[in-house]
Parts: structure tokens; sequence; C-alpha cells
């Protein structure tokens, strides 16, 4: 009986390695996408949310929405953001403070959306990039608002 | 003291494991004594990736400390999240949405089965098989994009914030989980047949790394690698929070305690978290995804404590509070460091063969263990 048992089990291990067997020559066979891409030549979209790094949003005016306020400066756990603010001067000679230069460092950032949640006039969102690599790390040291734009009219 | 590689006086060999190991999957340092092929002692060696995560979150807010939370068990960054959000809720006595509850649970089950996912395949190439990594990898992609759809980030979401969720959920969310949730229910079979039933694969896995009920508890295991052992630990179950007492599944409970059960616990347990998935997804509540709070978090003076379940085990954290901006002190009870711990006493007298396969079901993630 010693012979019988043992043949048996023979039998149920060749089975259950031939039915694994099964589902892979399956899949092998029965591929119905295929699921890698040729990256460097077909780019795949992201997802609107997705977060790739902070840019701030100019109109067609070259205006923008930062009133440097500085909540994201604020708000941001790693010191990626630096607000400079200077003073603007108006026609009728009051002075009123704006914003200078939006330092971002990409090097720091870990794309934790806190500072977009923190903007009260929703002037900077996530970009969908992510080939960020440079040759020189202070290129990942960005101005964000763009040479010569100002707030936009209305913006407190 | 530390044994010194090479020979002991007794004879026997020590040798090293990691910390670059592709079975270790990660930075862990392993110290093996061994007589002949015989484990005579494991003695892990730690701090390879530790970040002091603890200390870094005495500067940061109420609000950023979680972000950091996502790097200390990053396959269920999602429940890191969570727990970090209910201790901060727990301190402000808010009320959260029921909307925000029914998300958040949503996504702590889908990072579950995303986990448990990825350990699948990972356990499976450990033993030698590498198709079952692309299988499983090929079904944690979808997740993933769902993850990336509502969330924006694939790994390190920082999605649940105090108050509710960052964001309400894409309008592709209800049906591309309903998709997902109908492709995995066959998927899960497919294991089944690929591995499970496989005789090598169980040849390798009972009987071995036996750990018994009694030394679970004492060893303070939690999670999948306890119930394995029979001992009833989950949180959800235990300590049940947000809207978990109301829903229905099984606390699954495996009595052998050995690698095999702890293999079995969790292929079941991602069948219950598709039960939960399907109790809610069609029944997400209107309304609100966020509750009003201050731009500025204050928690009162005092100590707070929350406990979660994650994909490995009981989550702990633990917030002293001055009353200030900033938590005084911040402690992580962290399950893959208890988990850890047991694996000198259930490698001991078995092969060093082994020991890969009794490591694999203990679901060590490294930067949880060190944080």
């Amino acid at each position: 009986m010693f012979i019988i048992d043992y043949i048996k089990e023979v039998y149920s291990a060749v089975k259950s390695l031939l039915k694994g067997m099964k589902l892979t020559g399956y899949y092998f066979t029965h591929h119905k996408e295929i699921i890698t891409q040729q990256y460097p030549e077909v780019k795949q979209t992201l997802p609107e949310r997705f977060r790739g790094e902070v840019v701030m949003l100019h109109d067609e005016n070259n205006e923008h929405a930062c009133t440097g306020c500085t909540a994201c400066e604020l708000a941001c756990p790693n010191a990626t953001i630096k607000i400079i603010t200077k003073f603007d001067v108006s026609p009728e000679g009051k002075k009123k403070k704006a914003l200078d230069t939006f330092v971002y460092h990409l090097e720091l950032c870990t794309m934790c959306n806190l500072c977009i949640e923190a903007c009260p006039t929703d002037a900077i969102k996530m970009a969908q990039t992510f080939e960020h690599s440079v040759f020189d790390r202070s290129l990942l040291t960005k101005k964000l608002n763009k040479p010569g734009s100002k707030i936009r009219e209305g913006v407190e | 003291m530390f044994e010194e590689i090479g020979t002991t006086a007794e004879g026997d060999l020590v040798i090293n494991m990691g910390p670059q190991h592709p079975a270790t999957h990660g930075v862990l340092h392993l110290l093996i004594t061994l007589n002949g092929e015989t484990i005579k002692k494991v003695e892990p060696h730690l701090g390879y990736i530790h970040r002091s995560i603890e200390k870094m979150c005495e500067s940061l807010t109420y609000r950023q400390f979680i972000y950091v939370t996502s790097r200390m068990d990053y396959l269920s960054a999602h429940i890191n999240n969570h727990c970090c959000a209910l201790c901060v809720e727990k301190g402000l006595q808010i009320e959260i949405p029921s909307r925000a509850q029914v998300i958040r649970i949503l996504v702590d089950e889908l990072t579950r089965i995303a986990s448990h996912e990825l350990w699948w395949g990972a356990m499976a190439m450990d033993l030698g098989a590498f198709t079952p990594f692309f299988y499983a990898f090929r079904e944690r992609e979808t997740i993933n994009d769902i993850m990336e759809e509502t969330s924006g980030a694939r790994l390190t979401m920082n999605y649940i914030v105090p108050g509710g969720v960052m964001a309400d959920i894409h309008p592709n969310f209800q049906k591309r989980v309903k998709s997902f949730i109908q492709l995995f229910k066959s998927k899960v079979d497919e294991y089944d047949e690929l591995v499970t039933g496989n005789v090598i694969f169980q040849g390798r896995m009972k009987g071995v790394g036996v750990l018994s009920k009694e030394d679970a508890i004492s060893y303070g295991c939690t999670g999948p690698a306890a119930r394995g052992s029979g001992v009833n630990c989950d949180i959800r179950k235990l300590y049940p929070y947000e809207i978990y007492n109301t829903l229905e599944f099984d606390e699954i409970l495996e009595t052998a305690g050995d690698s095999f059960a702890r293999y079995m616990v969790r292929i079941r347990e991602m069948k219950q978290s598709i039960r939960i998935i399907e109790q809610l997804i069609d029944n997400i509540p209107e309304g609100d995804f966020q509750a009003k709070t201050k731009a500025v978090l204050k928690l009162p003076k005092g100590e707070f404590y929350q406990r979660v379940e994650t994909a490995r085990g009981e989550l702990g954290v633990y917030i002293i509070s001055e009353g200030g901006t900033t938590p005084y002190r911040i402690k992580f009870r962290s399950p893959g460091f208890s988990n850890l711990s047991a694996l000198d006493h259930i490698a001991r007298a078995g092969k060093i063969g082994d020991l890969v396969a009794t490591m694999g079901t203990l679901d060590l993630v490294i930067p949880d263990i060190d944080r």
C-alpha cells in the first residue's frame, strides 16, 4: 500500500506543477494588452492631479495672482519655498507689499501638496511633469514668477 | 556583545546576511550563527535607514508631520497618514464628515490589497518563483493608477489630512474601483492556482518557522504574523475606528502558526478587503470631504494615543502636546519592529534555507522598523 500512496503523491505533485505552468502558458499566449511602454518615444499622459512640481500660473498679460502673503512658505515642511517681497508704490503714493521673487527649491520638495492647499488666491499649482534631472544642482532652484510679471488687478 | 564574522570558539560559523541582500527587501543586516546548516542565532542589526522621523516631527506642525509618516511604512502610506490624522482629530475633538470617513476606509483597504499583493509577489520571488512577481505587480499597478488619479501620487500620497481628506475623489474613482474588484476576484483564485497549491511551495512553507500563540503575544507580534498563530489582534474589530464597526467582515485566524498559516492569512485578508470595498463603493454619502478646521492647528495640553490596523499590524501614534502648534514628543509604535523581534525565536533550530521563507512571511518593511 505504501507504493500506491507514493505514486498518488507524485501524481498530485506533478499535477499541481502543471496547473501553475498552464496558467503561465495561458498568459504567455493570451496577452490582452501590452503593459510596458516605449518610454522616451511614447509618453504617458499623467492625471491632472499628478504632483510633479510647483508652478505659478500666469495669464496672457503676464500677470499672476500671488500677493506675497507667505502662506505657502509657512505651510511647507521642508523650507522648499522662499518668498522675497518688495514694496510697490501706487500713483497715489501708497506703499503696498508685493511679490518680488518666488524662489522654489525643487531638490527639497517632496510633493506633499500642502502649499497648494494653503494658497488663498490659487496662485500656484502642481504641474504634471516628471523629467526633472539636470546636470547641475543649482538648476533645480527656480524662480517661479516670470520676469516682468505683476499681480493681477483685483487680487487681494 | 555583537558576534564577529568568522568562526566562534565552539566552531560555529558566523555569517552576514545583508545589509545589501535581495531577500531582505531593504537594508536589514542579519548576523547568523550557524552550526552546519542549522541556525543557532539570528541577530538583526538596525539603523541603516534611520532618519529620526520622530525627532523631525517635533519641529513640524500638526499638518506638516503627516507627510513624513508616508515614508515609514511606504506600502501602507494611507493607513499611516490615517492614524496620525485620527490622533490629531482626537486632540482637536472635531467631527469628520461621513463622506470623508468612507473615502478614508476605501483608500485604506485598497492600500491593504496593494501591500499584500506586493508582499505576495516578493515572497514568491524569495522562494525562487519569478512569474508571481509580474502577476502581482500587474494588478497592483491598477491600484496605483487609481491612487494617482485621486490623490496625485503613487506611493507617498499625503491624502488623508486632519479634518478629512485633501481632495474629493476623482469622478472616475468609483467606476475604476468597481472594475478593479471585478478583475481582482478572479485573480486571487489564479494566485492560489499558481502558488498556493504548488507542491514545492507547500513543502517549503508548511511546518517551517512555527510561532506559537503564547510567543506571538509575548513578542508583541501583531497583524497577519500574529493572526497566523491564532491571536485575535485585528484593531478594526477590537478597537474599531471610523465606521469599521458598521461593516461586515471577518477577522482571519489560522491556528498552525507556521509560514504557510501566515501566508494564508494574507491571501484571505485580501478577499475580506474586497468585501469591505464592495459594501462601501456604491454607498459613498454626499457631503463635504473635509471638516472646517483652522489654518493653524493647536492641540490642547495632554497626551493622545490612536492605533490602527496597517497591512503589517498595529500602528500606534502617541502625541504629547504642550498646547503649541508643534508636538512636544511623538512616538510611533510600528508593527514591523515587534514582528522582527520574533524572527530570532522562530528561525532558531531551523535550516538556513528556510530563513528566507520565514522572513518573507513576517512581511518586513525596513523603513518602518528603523523610522
